[in-house]
């Protein structure tokens, strides 16, 4: 099957607009004839849901938490990019499709980047429409900052919950279209296959995670809106409850899974205190714009704060490496955040890390709390050389940037970042891999699209902060509800599919066979007892930096724990009740396939790209050593049983906007 | 390259590791009755949080054969709202503005006898032991918690209209609400009052939740109401363990916009 991504004819600017003008659309009347499932609410599933809801459709909405106010977008931090040029800094949309390209070094299909770019304005003025309260200046207007691989502000926030206000804005007009009975809401579901009538996507089943009950849902189109699969790494900034299911099962129904490996490495995450942790949290990039990173220049140094000999207030400042300011002057502390991941390592690697394990650098804020003090000061005419006065005020300043970031900080760690440095280390937090799409969102199954981080398309191989966001709402809100339609069209007379074709019972069969199996298989080791084996494994072999040696251990070794998972897994309790650790162990048992396919992709893309580092591939300097004239495509992978059967597809990658150069932050 | 990823070793041994009584609330299904059962459980470091406790304990059921407790919890970073719990008589536990995700056990000392419960409201029916069903909260917004604007994109520019900062940061702080029902498990009336005014006034402070102020107060309030939750009578308990900090000065706020709009007829 050849790969057709449907990019419209026309200069790169008047893309979107020609395609606009030329599909098909369906007319309000028969909208209501019109049935579409979609699964996730964070702020891609979320916005579509709403949207769809508003323009006529029936819209049925799946969630695995118990509201859609819960999905996990609500976790994103630091704001959301958008090319308004409100501070009048050079930026535009040319800009922004440009950084997002280059930040996701020269990996993502340009037509989408720059559709991407085009509909980020509206995406605030919708949001400040629905009420979002974004952070504002004294002045009444709109306030910006700035993010990693970007020299403009361009970003907009809400203190350090942006994600919460704007899943909170998709949520509301969710809520409106659910009181209006327009969209039918089943919280507490999880989506467990795919129904496929006439080779297209017809239906869903799900399981009701309250009573165990297999439903089968019918629809025209299915979206699939299920977030990422970081947790394939056990440990990451995702919520518990992240999974790869719904995409998983998708790619087994015929949906190409595109470059697995692609996953972002967060810099700045609170270090790993100890083996019963179950989750890493996330302190957001916008903390680069105020602090500075380092350790101690000397290893000596670094060994004696490991020991609590030393405190990092105790370094002179000649002592001090701020190693990415060192490294990339132009960018400093706001380079991407593949580059300050792996500078990170690299120092920690050398012996220079700073917490017990060895594995975490300094964020420091002392300078900016200097810097804003003494601007205060002047402001209200006190002396500026008073050191008190100045820590004071600055103290606030930044408290008032950041002040639930700090106190997030101080809960976990019971320190003070106040007066003594943050440490930070990266984490997995975002997977730019996912379901492959064509330019209309729709996967390689006609009528199963996918939206925000569960497909590929936007980010190429690493993502910009503040992106995912602007993605999510852009596809949920502006892109998927013009091509779906696009799509709908011919379907206006079919009427309600029936649930009780052959498809779906062939589908529920097999999932509440993989149900009996997990049940009454006689183990007796928790689920995870072997998600944390799976991400220990991905972590070594799979993560910050690979090599072809351990990529070969990993494939085997993760098939290797597969069988022992189904042979060993036990699950308490019943099939036909409120069970998590059923629930659990289907996900798990899906991340065991991922993971194999994953380590798969890292092991054939000879290159290094973005957040996918292979230590046979790099410059002297030790940055990412990309090969264009062979790996400047999209790996597609085509499932056919077990992972290491899968069939590479190759989408060419072509860049007629954007020159393709080596990447340079320097 | 070295890791610190964990193996699957709950009897990591660590010299501050503490063994703790737990007494938890058990409770098959929404018509069964529910019972305190005990249990102990050790191995547990002070940097551990309390839902990771709870993992614990639960994987050391599985290996022994018995049911694992059911609890919520999701994002474990205090922004989800998922997790809930009554720890020892207080909603999220002992320590002031956090949720249970983010309660650690360094608040907790080697010995101690911890009360689990769940948010208990006629209004938050248990699904299972420590897991109840808070969908109310859900009816009330879909009942006006909203502006209702279409959400296809050709609205106004996001700065055509300023807003005062004061007022745009205050608004903020009523839409932190994570919607996580300690206000309600507090109050001894059951009230949903703090919830329901954070949303209320964080539309009426911006200039685009005042077209609809009146419709959407007595919708949300009349929805609150026909759900079941209690009437306030100003006890400041919700304020106090809310674990965004949410101000009772939103209840006098909402009082304010109910008048307002009862007026109006």
């Amino acid at each position: 099957m050849a790969l057709d991504s449907k990019i419209p004819e026309g200069s790169i600017s008047d893309k979107w607009t020609n395609y606009k003008d030329h599909i098909n659309l369906v007319n309000p009347a028969n909208k209501r004839n019109l049935d579409v499932i979609i699964v996730g609410t964070g702020l891609a599933g979320g916005s579509a849901a709403a949207t769809l809801a508003e323009l006529g459709y029936n819209v049925k909405a799946f969630c695995f938490q118990d509201s859609p106010r819960r999905a996990h977008s609500i976790a994103a931090q630091g704001g959301i990019n958008a090319a308004k040029n409100y501070q009048g800094d050079g930026d535009s949309t040319f800009r922004l499709f440009y950084d997002t390209v280059k930040g996701g070094d020269y990996r993502a299909r340009e037509a989408n980047v720059h559709r991407l770019a085009e509909v980020s304005t509206n995406i605030i003025d919708q949001c400040v429409a629905q009420g979002v309260p974004f952070a504002r200046e004294y002045g009444g207007l709109l306030d910006n900052r700035s993010f990693g691989g970007t020299l403009v502000s361009r970003t907009f926030y809400a203190k350090g919950q942006t994600g919460q206000q704007l899943l909170l804005g998709a949520y509301s007009a969710m809520n409106r279209q659910i009181g209006r009975g327009k969209i039918k809401m089943h919280n507490r579901h999880e989506m467990l296959d795919l129904v496929i009538v006439d080779g297209k996507a017809r239906g869903i089943i799900a399981r009701d995670l309250i009573t165990g009950k297999i439903e089968r849902h019918s629809a025209h189109a299915v979206v699939i809106a299920s977030g990422g699969y970081g947790n394939v790494f056990f440990l990451s900034t995702n919520a518990m409850g992240s999974n790869v299911t719904a995409a998983w099962k998708i790619h087994k129904r015929g949906a190409f899974f595109a470059n697995p490996c692609y996953t972002q490495i967060h810099p700045t995450c609170i270090p790993v205190s100890g083996d019963h942790q179950a989750k890493l949290t996330l302190m957001s990039e916008s903390l680069r714009n105020d602090g500075r990173i380092w350790v101690p220049a000397k290893v000596e140094d670094a060994k004696a704060i490991r020991e609590g000999k030393l405190k990092p207030t105790q370094i002179a400042e000649a002592d001090r490496d701020y190693f990415l300011e060192r490294r990339y002057p132009a960018f400093g502390n706001l380079v991407p955040r593949d580059i300050a991941s792996r500078a990170a390592k690299e120092r920690c690697d050398a012996g220079h890390g700073v917490n017990k394990t060895g594995e975490a650098v300094y964020l420091d804020f002392a300078a900016a709390i200097q810097r804003y003090g003494v601007d205060q000061a002047r402001l209200k005419h006190l002396d500026e050389n008073d050191s008190a006065t100045v820590i004071k005020l600055g103290t606030e300043v930044v408290a008032n940037k950041y002040g639930n970031l700090f106190q997030m900080y101080e809960k976990i760690v019971d320190e003070d970042p106040y007066t003594t440095p943050m440490m930070i280390y990266p984490a997995v937090h975002y997977t730019m891999g996912g379901t492959w799409v064509d330019y209309n969102l729709q996967t390689t199954i006609p009528g199963c699209f996918s939206i925000g981080e569960s497909n590929f398309s936007d980010h190429g191989a690493n993502r910009l902060g503040a992106s995912a966001l602007m993605q999510g709402l852009a596809d949920g809100y502006f892109v998927l509800p013009y091509t779906i339609g696009d799509y709908l069209a011919p379907d206006i007379k079919m009427g309600t599919i029936s649930t009780d074709l052959p498809e779906f019972e062939e589908a529920e069969k097999n999932v509440i066979a993989q149900i009996n199996q997990l049940m009454n298989n006689g183990g007796s080791k928790p689920a995870d007892y072997f998600h944390k084996k799976l991400g220990k494994i991905m972590w070594d072999k799979v993560g910050m930096a690979r090599n072809e040696k351990g990529l070969i251990e990993a494939q085997a070794e993760i098939a290797q724990i597969r069988e022992e998972f189904y042979k060993e897994v036990k699950i308490p309790g019943t099939a036909d009740s409120f069970n998590p650790e059923l629930a659990k162990a289907l996900r798990v048992a899906d991340f065991l396939e991922l993971g194999e396919l994953f380590a798969k992709d890292a092991l054939h893309r000879n290159e290094s790209c973005g957040g996918h580092f292979r230590e046979e591939y790099q410059t002297p300097e030790g940055e990412a050593q990309r090969d264009d004239e062979n790996f400047a495509y999209v790996a597609a992978w085509e499932y056919k049983g077990n992972p290491s059967d899968a069939v590479l597809h190759k989408e060419e990658l072509k860049f007629e906007n954007v020159k393709l150069v080596q990447r340079s932050y320097k | 390259m070295s890791s610190c990823q964990p193996t699957f070793d709950f009897k990591t041994f660590n010299r501050n590791n503490m063994k703790l009584n737990l007494k938890i609330w058990r409770q098959e299904n929404a018509k069964a009755k529910g019972k305190m059962v005990d249990y102990t459980v050790d191995h547990i470091e002070p940097d551990m949080s309390f839902l990771e406790m709870l993992d614990i304990l639960n994987d050391q059921l599985i290996v022994k054969g018995q049911d694992t407790v059911a609890f919520d919890h999701d994002c474990r970073e205090g922004i989800c709202g998922m997790c809930s719990l009554y720890i020892n008589g207080e909603a999220h536990g002992p320590d002031r503005l956090v949720t249970t995700c983010q309660l650690h056990m360094r608040k907790f000392k080697d010995g101690d006898t911890i009360y689990i419960e769940p948010f208990r409201a006629k209004a938050f029916p248990v699904i299972k032991d420590l897991v109840v069903d808070r969908s109310a909260f859900d009816r009330i917004q879909q009942s006006g918690g909203f502006v209702s604007v279409n959400t296809s994109g050709n609205t106004i520019d996001a700065n055509s209209i300023p807003i005062p900062k004061a007022d745009a940061d205050r608004a903020f702080d009523a839409a932190t609400c994570i919607g996580c029902g300690a206000c309600v498990a507090t109050c001894k009336n059951s009230s949903a009052m703090l919830f329901v005014s954070a949303k209320v006034s964080q539309f009426a402070l911006l200039p685009q939740g005042k077209v609809e102020a009146t419709d959407r107060v007595m919708n949300m309030v009349s929805q609150m109401d026909a759900e079941g939750f209690g009437n306030c009578t100003n006890t400041g308990a919700c304020e106090v363990e809310c674990p965004k900090g949410i101000s009772l000065d939103f209840i006098a706020q909402m009082n304010r916009e109910y008048l307002a709009a009862s007026l109006k007829g």
